[in-house]
C-alpha cells in the first residue's frame, strides 16, 4: 500500500561532509533501525551508536544519509580522528 | 552461578550485556512472553508510518544473541517463590535463580468507555499491536484517536501517513499542555492541520457503537458523534506488577529499587519501565518510561547481580522525540508544577544559531526552530528544543550537570536576547572549563 509521505524527517535537508565521519550520541538513540535501513551500502549503523562509537567502517561514503533520516538527531558529522576519543 | 532475567525488552537486554562483561562462565537465562522477542519498541511508531519495514526493528541477530550466550525461554513467568529462589514459568515448569532481574516493563492502560470491547480498537504497546494497526488501516477510511502524549501523536501520524482520515480528540484547549507552553503546542497542531488530521478540542468520549462486533461510531461528551473504521487510544501507561503481587516486594507504582537497583529482597533487582529507582540526588524514588534510563538501569543492575557494586545515577530526564514531523528535545523540568522562583524564557530561530563546530550541527534546515529555557536561580533547570537540534547536546550536559550560568542568566532574561547566540558562547567557554 502507498504511504502518504508526511511527519517523516525531511531528508532533502542535510549537511554533507566529504571528510569527516558519522558520530553518534547514543543517549538520544533508541534503536530504531531507520539508520541502517538507509544505509546505501548496507552498513549497521545501529550497532556503533548503541556502542557509542562513530562509524568507523571503511566503507562508509559519508553520504549523510543516515544522520538526515534518523528522527532524533543522533547521528551527526564531526572531522574527528577515528583513532583518538570523541571529543565533545 | 544462575541469573534470570524476566523481560526481553531494552533493560534486560542491557542487563545481560554487563553481565556478561564481568562474568564469563554464570548461567543466564532470559524469559519473555513477547512472540518478538526484543525489538526498538519506540520505532513502531516509525513502522507504522512506513519509514521502515517490520524487519528492520531488531537490533539484534542471531548471532550478536549467541555471543552473549544465554539461554532464551519463551513463556510467561506467573509466579515468584521468593523463599525457593525459584519460577513458574505459563503455571507449570519451574526454574530455579540464583539472581534475578524483574524487567517487564509497563503496558498500556485499558480505555475504560462503554462499548470498548469490540473490533477496531487498537493501541500502540507491542508489535503485535503495531502489525495489527497496519494490517486494519485502510486507505480513505477514518479513525478517531484518543489520549495524549507521544504516543497518541504517533498513532494519529502512523494512521494519517497510512491515508486514513483521521480525527484527534484533545480533552482540553490545545495538545500536550502540561509540557508544551502555547506557542508549541501551536506548532504541533499547525502542523497536523496541514497534513490533513482533523482535531477537536474540548472533546471527551461518552460511548463507542459498533456494527456487526466493529467499532463503527463514537459518541463524545457533548453529543457530537464520529463515524469511524478503527479507535485509536494511548491514555497512559502503568507498570506491570501483577507478576510480583504476592511476593511481599515493596511497590509503589513501581516496584521500588534502591541505588543498585536492588528490591527488598537481595537476590532480586529490577530495572527499566516497571522499576521505580531512588535517585539520591532528590532522596525521590521515580517512574520512567524511557528507553535509554531503561538501558542504563539494566546495564547497573546487571553489574550489581554479577557483584560488581554499582550506583544508578539519574539524568536530567530527557527524551528526543518527533512531534508532527519536527524533531524534539524535551530536557529536565519544562512543564508546570514548577518553581514559582524559575523563569521560562522562550525565542524562536536565530540567524547565528549554527555557527557551532559542525561536529555539534546534529539537524539542521528545520522550517521551524524553537528553543525553552527554564532558567533557575544558578542554573538552566529545563529545555525544549524544537526543529534544529544544534544546542541540544550543549543544553543536556549544562542541564545534567547544573552548569552555573550567573554570567549570562541577566542577558538571557534581557527582552529580545538572542538566547540561542549566548547559549553556544556560554557553552564553548564552559566546556573548555570543564574538558568535557
Ligand atoms: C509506541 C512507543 C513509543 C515510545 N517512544 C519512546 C520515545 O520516544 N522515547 C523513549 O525514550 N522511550 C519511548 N518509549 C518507551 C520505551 O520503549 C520503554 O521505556 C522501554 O522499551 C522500556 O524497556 P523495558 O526493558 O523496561 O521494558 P519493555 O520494553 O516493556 O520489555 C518488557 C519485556 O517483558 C516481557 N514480559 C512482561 N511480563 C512478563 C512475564 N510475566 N513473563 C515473561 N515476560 C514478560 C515483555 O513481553 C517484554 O519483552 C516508547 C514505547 C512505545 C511502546
Amino acid at each position: 500500500m502507498a504511504l502518504l509521505n508526511i511527519f517523516k524527517s525531511d531528508a532533502s535537508k542535510r549537511i554533507v561532509l566529504t571528510r569527516g565521519h558519522v558520530v553518534s550520541e547514543s543517549s538520544r538513540c533508541v534503536q530504531c533501525g531507520i539508520c541502517s535501513y538507509n544505509c546505501p551500502i548496507g552498513i549497521n549503523v545501529r550497532a556503533h551508536v548503541w556502542r557509542n562509537e562513530p562509524v568507523n567502517h571503511s566503507e562508509c561514503l559519508t553520504c549523510g544519509e543516515c544522520v538526515a533520516r534518523c528522527p532524533r538527531g543522533v547521528l551527526s558529522f564531526s572531522e574527528i580522528d577515528i583513532f583518538a576519543r570523541r571529543e565533545e | 552461578m544462575r541469573y534470570v532475567i524476566i523481560g526481553a525488552g531494552v533493560a534486560g537486554i542491557s542487563a545481560v550485556e554487563a553481565i556478561r562483561s564481568v562474568d564469563n562462565t554464570g548461567e543466564i537465562v532470559m524469559i519473555s512472553d513477547d512472540p518478538n522477542g526484543y525489538y526498538s519498541r519506540p520505532g513502531l511508531a516509525y513502522y507504522l508510518t512506513g519509514e521502515i519495514h517490520d524487519t528492520a526493528l531488531f537490533p539484534r541477530n542471531k548471532a550478536d544473541f549467541q555471543k552473549l550466550n544465554f539461554n532464551f525461554l519463551r513463556g510467561r513467568v506467573t509466579h515468584i517463590l521468593r523463599k525457593d529462589h525459584a519460577l513458574i514459568i505459563d503455571g507449570k515448569s519451574r526454574l530455579a535463580y540464583d539472581k534475578l532481574l524483574i524487567a517487564v516493563g509497563a503496558r498500556a492502560l485499558p480505555l475504560e468507555i462503554p462499548g470498548s470491547n469490540v473490533e477496531g480498537i487498537v493501541k500502540l504497546d507491542h508489535l503485535v499491536d503495531a502489525k495489527n494497526i497496519v494490517k486494519m488501516a485502510k486507505w480513505g477510511r477514518s479513525a478517531v484517536v484518543v489520549g495524549g502524549g507521544i504516543t497518541a501523536l504517533e498513532l494519529t501520524e502512523g494512521l494519517r501517513a497510512r491515508g486514513m482520515k483521521v480525527h484527534y480528540l484533545l480533552r482540553g484547549d490545545r495538545y500536550w499542555s502540561n509540557v508544551l507552553d502555547k506557542y508549541e503546542s501551536e506548532v504541533v497542531e499547525k502542523r497536523l492541520e496541514e497534513e490533513g488530521v482533523i482535531l477537536h478540542h474540548h472533546s471527551e468520549l461518552k460511548e463507542i457503537f459498533s456494527k456487526r462486533g466493529h467499532v463503527s461510531e463514537v459518541e463524545l461528551q457533548d453529543g457530537k458523534k464520529i463515524k469511524c473504521d478503527m479507535l485509536a487510544f494511548a491514555v497512559g501507561i502503568r507498570p506491570c506488577l501483577e507478576l510480583i503481587q504476592d511476593t511481599g516486594l515493596a511497590t509503589d507504582r513501581g516496584i521500588l529499587v534502591n541505588e543498585h537497583l536492588q528490591t527488598t529482597d537481595p537476590d532480586i533487582f529490577s530495572a527499566g519501565d516497571v522499576a521505580q529507582a531512588f535517585d539520591p540526588l532528590t532522596g525521590k524514588s521515580i517512574l520512567d518510561s524511557l528507553w535509554d534510563p531503561a538501558r542504563e538501569q539494566g546495564r547497573v543492575a546487571g553489574l550489581n547481580m554479577a557483584g560488581r557494586r554499582t550506583a544508578y545515577l539519574k539524568s536530567a530526564a530527557f527524551n528526543v522525540t518527533r512531534l508532527a514531523g519536527l524533531t524534539t528535545t524535551i530536557i529536565g523540568v519544562v512543564g508546570r508544577g514548577r518553581d514559582e522562583d524559575m523563569i521560562g524564557i522562550a525565542r524562536g530561530d536565530s540567524e547565528t544559531w549554527r555557527e557551532l563546530p559542525e561536529a555539534i550541527v546534529a539537524q539542521s534546515g528545520f522550517d521551524i526552530n524553537h528553543m525553552r529555557l527554564l532558567i533557575g536561580d544558578s542554573h538552566l533547570v529545563g529545555a525544549i528544543l524544537m526543529g534544529d537540534q544544534t544546542l541540544s547536546w550543549p543544553l543536556q550536559k549544562m542541564i545534567a550537570s547544573k552548569a552555573d550560568i550567573s554570567p549570562i542568566r541577566e542577558r538571557l532574561m534581557e527582552p529580545n536576547a538572542k538566547i540561542a547566540d549566548l547559549i553556544a558562547q556560554f557553552w564553548m567557554s564552559w566546556r573548555k572549563q570543564t574538558a568535557l
